[in-house]
Order: C-alpha cells, then sequence, then structure tokens
C-alpha cells in the first residue's frame, strides 16, 4: 500500500511537469489546428536558460524560473510571426514537416553550444532532501512542483472560465469562424495565446532539469509524451490536458516501478487503444 | 500541382479514361535517361558502391512511403515498423540458418505484409492528428517490444551472426559492393515497374482521388476503406522488402531500423524530392544520402541543422520538392516531354 502512495506521488510530480509542457500546444492546436512539433523546443530553450543563468551569472533557481518562462514566449511569438502564421491554411504535413525542421535545427544548436552531456545543476538546499509524512518519503523538489503546478492550472482555469480573455480563448477554440464573425481578433488572440504556450513550455523545461535533465534530445524525447498528452486529452482542452498529463505521469511511473520489463510498451499500448477508442480525445469536441 | 499536371495531360490526351490512363503510362525519354544514370557507379564511382547500394535500398524505402503518402494522402510518421520488421525477418531467417537472399526478400515481404494487413484496419478509419499519433505510437511500440524482446533480436546490440549467402549461388557479396549494388538496383527497378503499373492502373486513379477528395470518391462508389487497405498493405510489402535487403548486404539488424529517426528521414527524402511522383523518393533519397555521407565529417547531431534548414526552405518555397521545382522550370522553359 505504502509504496502505492510514493508512486502515486512521483508520478503526480511528472505529470504536472507534462501538463505544463504540453498545455499551450493542446490550447493552440484547438484553435487554430496548427500541428506544432517544435513545442517542446521552447521546454527545451527554457531548460537551457535556467542552468546558464544558474551556472554562468549565478542566479538563484527561483529566479531563473521567470526568465524561462519570458524566454519561452519571446521565442514562440518569434517563430510564430515569421514561419508558423503562413501556415494556418496549410495541411498538417506541411506543418509537420516545418516544425519538425524546427526541432532539428534546435537540437543541432543546442548540440553546439552545450554539447551533448547531460547539463549539471546544484537545487538550493531549501529544495533538497525530503520528508516523511505516514511512512511515505516525499522528496521536497516534488511536492513545490505539485504545489507550482497545481497553482498555474488553478490560475489557467480561472483565467479561461471567467475573464473577457478567457471567454474569447473559448469562442475561438469552439468555432473560429463564429468568433470572427463577431468581431474577436482571433489573430491577436492566437499569438497572445501561443505565446503563453510557449512560455509554460519554457517555465515546464526550466522546473524539469533536476527530475528529468536535459540534453538536446530532450525537445525529440519529451515531444512523444507532449503529443500523447495532447491527443489523449483532446484538442483544446485545459482539463483534458491535466487529466491525460496525470494518468500518463502516474501510469509510466507505476510501469516503470511494477513492471520494469515491460519498459515503455504499456505507454504506447494504453495511447493508441486511447486514440483509436476516442480519436478526438478524452474531452475533444471535435 | 499534381492536380494541374493531371488536367494538362488529360487536355492533350485523347477522351476516354483507357486513352488517359495509357497516355500517363507512356515510358519518358526523362525516365529512360534515369534509369541508365543508375548504371554510371559501377563505371564512374567504384569505390562508393556500398553507398550507392544502400541509396538504392533507401530510394526503394521511400517509394513505398510515396504510395501511401503521395499518391493516396494517407500521412504516416512511423512507417519505418514495416523496415524494422522486414530486416529483422530476414536477420532472424539467416542466425536461424537459411541465408539465401532471394526467399529471405520474400519471407520479409511477407511478414512486413502480414503486419501491415492488419494494421490497415486501424489506419484506413482514421485522418489527421489521430492517424499521424496512431502511425507513431505503432512505430515506437514496435521499436520499445524489441527492444525488450533481448531473446529474440538481441535488444540494444541488434542481432548478431547473420550471414548472406551467395546471390543465386554465384555471386558473393563482395567488401567493395558490386553485388551488393546490383542486387539493391536490380530490386528497386523490379518493384519501381510494379508500383509504376499500380499507379497507372484505374486502381491508381482510384487512389489519386481518394488523395483529392476522401469525400467524394465513396459518392461515385469507390470503397475507400479497402482501397486504403490494399495499398497500405503493398506499401508495407515494399518497406519489409527494402528492410531485408538493407539486413542483408550490411549482415546487421538493429533496432535504429525501426525507429522513429528512421521514418522521419525517409518522410525528409520524399519531401525533398517531391511526392506523388514516383521518382521524388529516389532523387530525395540520392540527395540526402551523399549529402549526409559528404558532411559525414561534421558532428551529425550538426548535420540535423542543415537537414532542418532544408525542410523549412522546402516547405516554404519549393512545396512540391526537387521534382517540383523542375517541372516548374521546364514548364517554363517550354521543354518538358
Amino acid at each position: 500500500m505504502l509504496p502505492a502512495l510514493g508512486v502515486l506521488f512521483d508520478g503526480a510530480a511528472y505529470g504536472m511537469l507534462l501538463f505544463l509542457m504540453s498545455v499551450g500546444l493542446s490550447v493552440t492546436l484547438g484553435m487554430m489546428n496548427f500541428v506544432n512539433l517544435a513545442h517542446c523546443s521552447f521546454a527545451m530553450l527554457g531548460g537551457y536558460v535556467t542552468v546558464t543563468l544558474m551556472n554562468a551569472l549565478g542566479w538563484p533557481f527561483l529566479a531563473t524560473l521567470p526568465a524561462a518562462f519570458v524566454a519561452g514566449a519571446a521565442a514562440s511569438i518569434v517563430l510564430e510571426r515569421i514561419f508558423f502564421r503562413r501556415f494556418y491554411n496549410s495541411n498538417e504535413l506541411n506543418q509537420c514537416l516545418l516544425t519538425i525542421g524546427i526541432v532539428f535545427m534546435s537540437i543541432a544548436t543546442a548540440a553546439y553550444i552545450y554539447g551533448t552531456d547531460q547539463q549539471p545543476m546544484q537545487l538550493p538546499s531549501y529544495l533538497q532532501g525530503s520528508f516523511t509524512v505516514a511512512g511515505i518519503d516525499l522528496a521536497v523538489y516534488r511536492l513545490f512542483l505539485i504545489v507550482v503546478a497545481a497553482l498555474i492550472t488553478a490560475v489557467l482555469m480561472l483565467t479561461l472560465e471567467s475573464t473577457r480573455f478567457g471567454a474569447q480563448v473559448r469562442a475561438a477554440v469552439n468555432n473560429q469562424r463564429m468568433a470572427r464573425g463577431l468581431g474577436i481578433d482571433v489573430d491577436r488572440l492566437f499569438a497572445v495565446t501561443f505565446a503563453l504556450g510557449g512560455g509554460l513550455a519554457g517555465l515546464g523545461g526550466g522546473l524539469a532539469l533536476p527530475m528529468l535533465g536535459l540534453d538536446p534530445s530532450f525537445a525529440l524525447t519529451y515531444l512523444i509524451y507532449v503529443l500523447i498528452v495532447v491527443s489523449v486529452g483532446g484538442l483544446g482542452s485545459i482539463a483534458g490536458s491535466f487529466v491525460a498529463a496525470m494518468l500518463l505521469g502516474v501510469a509510466d511511473m507505476a510501469g516503470k516501478y511494477y513492471v520494469p520489463a515491460l519498459g515503455s510498451v504499456l505507454i504506447y499500448l494504453v495511447m493508441l487503444v486511447m486514440i483509436m477508442w476516442r480519436p478526438t480525445g478524452l474531452f475533444g469536441r471535435r | 500541382m499534381t492536380s494541374e499536371t493531371l488536367a494538362a495531360a488529360a487536355s492533350a490526351a485523347p477522351a476516354g479514361p483507357n486513352e488517359f490512363l495509357r497516355a500517363q503510362a507512356r515510358w519518358r525519354w526523362s525516365e529512360i535517361a534515369f534509369w541508365l544514370a543508375t548504371l554510371l557507379p559501377f563505371v564512374l564511382t567504384p569505390d562508393y558502391l556500398i553507398l550507392a547500394s544502400q541509396v538504392a535500398i533507401t530510394a526503394l524505402f521511400a517509394l513505398s512511403l510515396d504510395l501511401i503518402l503521395g499518391f493516396s494522402g494517407i500521412v504516416s510518421l512511423g512507417h519505418a515498423a514495416y523496415f524494422g520488421v522486414g530486416a529483422y525477418t530476414a536477420g532472424l531467417i539467416s542466425v536461424w540458418g537459411w541465408g539465401e537472399p532471394l526467399t529471405g526478400l520474400l519471407a520479409a515481404g511477407l511478414a512486413a505484409g502480414i503486419v501491415g494487413y492488419i494494421t490497415s484496419f486501424v489506419i484506413a478509419r482514421f485522418r489527421h492528428l489521430a492517424l499521424i499519433m496512431i502511425t507513431l505510437g505503432f512505430c515506437l511500440l514496435l521499436q520499445e517490444a524489441a527492444n525488450d524482446a533481448n531473446w529474440l533480436t538481441g535488444g540494444f546490440n541488434g542481432l548478431q551472426g547473420i550471414q548472406t549467402w551467395k546471390l543465386l549461388g554465384i555471386f558473393d557479396f563482395d567488401l567493395y559492393g558490386y553485388t551488393a549494388y546490383a542486387y539493391a538496383l536490380a530490386g528497386l527497378f523490379v518493384i519501381f515497374l510494379v508500383a509504376r503499373r499500380i499507379i497507372h492502373s484505374p486502381f491508381g486513379l482510384a487512389l489519386r482521388g481518394i488523395r483529392e477528395n476522401s469525400a467524394r470518391m465513396p459518392a461515385i462508389g469507390a470503397p475507400i476503406l479497402s482501397h486504403i487497405r490494399t495499398i497500405y498493405t503493398i506499401a508495407a510489402i515494399i518497406a519489409g522488402i527494402a528492410g531485408a535487403m538493407l539486413t542483408q548486404t550490411t549482415e546487421t539488424a538493429s533496432l535504429e531500423s525501426l525507429g522513429f529517426q528512421r521514418s522521419a528521414d525517409v518522410l525528409v527524402m520524399l519531401i525533398v524530392g517531391g511526392t506523388g511522383r514516383l521518382y521524388g523518393g529516389l532523387i530525395g533519397a540520392a540527395v540526402y544520402m551523399v549529402a549526409r555521407d559528404q558532411f559525414s565529417g561534421l558532428n551529425p547531431q550538426f548535420w540535423y541543422f542543415w537537414i532542418g534548414l532544408l525542410l523549412i526552405a522546402i516547405v516554404m518555397f519549393l512545396p512540391n520538392g526537387i521534382l517540383g521545382g523542375l517541372e516548374l522550370l521546364a514548364r517554363r522553359l517550354k521543354v518538358w516531354p
């Protein structure tokens, strides 16, 4: 029983990370049907910003996280303005190819600047170690992750449900043409959402450092997980992404803990079955 | 662009579907020149025959992807799954004591075809993002399974102890790659003829119809699900044969043969060459493999920087690949046959 709770805790922390890295992609995909495979490159950028600021400039860890957010957001705005906006009306194959080209370039650039090794990083002492509650070891950093991600999720949900901006986003996801007809500037809205999503991915990359590590293959390795979250959760659904990320995080941890012989086979199998069962995802409307 | 060419061909050809197909299927001088040029490496670059054989094998793989992606509009990010099934089948047969290459090819094609036929029932029902995720997921699943099945596949280290017997009992697979290139080229040519025949049949025309408008085709009575299943199985067989050829000529089979990387690579090659043109994958494979060989002094990680740049440039400025660009140029200069 006790190890099960521990696995649940670790899986939840992992799921929170996956959620942060994928929620932006889910919303932008739902709004514009734009398949952005480069989404995890923003997360990788956030990770490298955090590492560089900490190791080269001596910033404290917590101060680097907003910087990672800003870096992810800035990069996504630049890419959206230069490349992506030309492809909103293109087919998904062209979108895939364009963005996978960006993934390749980001990986090569990261390898050129930082080398292919894992990046070293030292957590501040107040985030290290673990404490025991009712016989379960809880790592401080993972608890921190869960709290931060839960806060962000709450803010996102509130923004989406009860602000004017959120209502516009929901309208654009539901029916883009109708939203345009009502005078909503969907292009501007989309650019803002895209930046927000890129920023959250950057933040996720920074937060992922102590747990998942960072090397240039990050952009491809976790892209697959992010795609699973998005397609299982359903396009344009924050709640769907959250549930899917949690399921994936816990299932992956449990699989590695209880049936290590199966490796990742279980995850892919579950994903295939889910997509065949609900092609639009758990919470998807289309 | 393709519909334009179709329309241009239709206006030039006499009326009637049979005449239209026959006019499409006519051999052009540029095609004959292309196939004669494939013999040049024997004379001009005998030191690079191993590379040439790998180009021919990869071209065959790209051709199989062209059949489903270029002609039928089925986007797949996991086509290496069938390449890998063929590669491992040929490897396993050899390890178990039967290294005869031609029967190995047949067995590999059969195995990949069976896997392809089974998966095609799922593939035919999905489109868009769900289809991309299913093909990708299946490819990753198979790679993970091969990694876990250590006892069968050798896992991470690859399959050990593959030996390929003499081709037809006469030609040894030599160090310089004479036999390898001749073998791969012959295989490519024969299968190319088959693919060309399929594309220029009424069935091939129906596939292009599905690509252009999958809602209208059932309305005129085309059974699109069974058409997609058929072409997907054929493509899987061809991919399996390509995989078997790679195993037989290199005498290795590794996990890398069914990974995401290979799926992405072959997609890039096809896009660079131009989809839906039969020759696109062939040209793309040659350009890609030769360029990679030339740049192999570079850090392999850095090679992907240029591939990424190339992809972006192609998608933005040359949406129909090299062949599409050449066609445009030829039409401007009015030299297209």
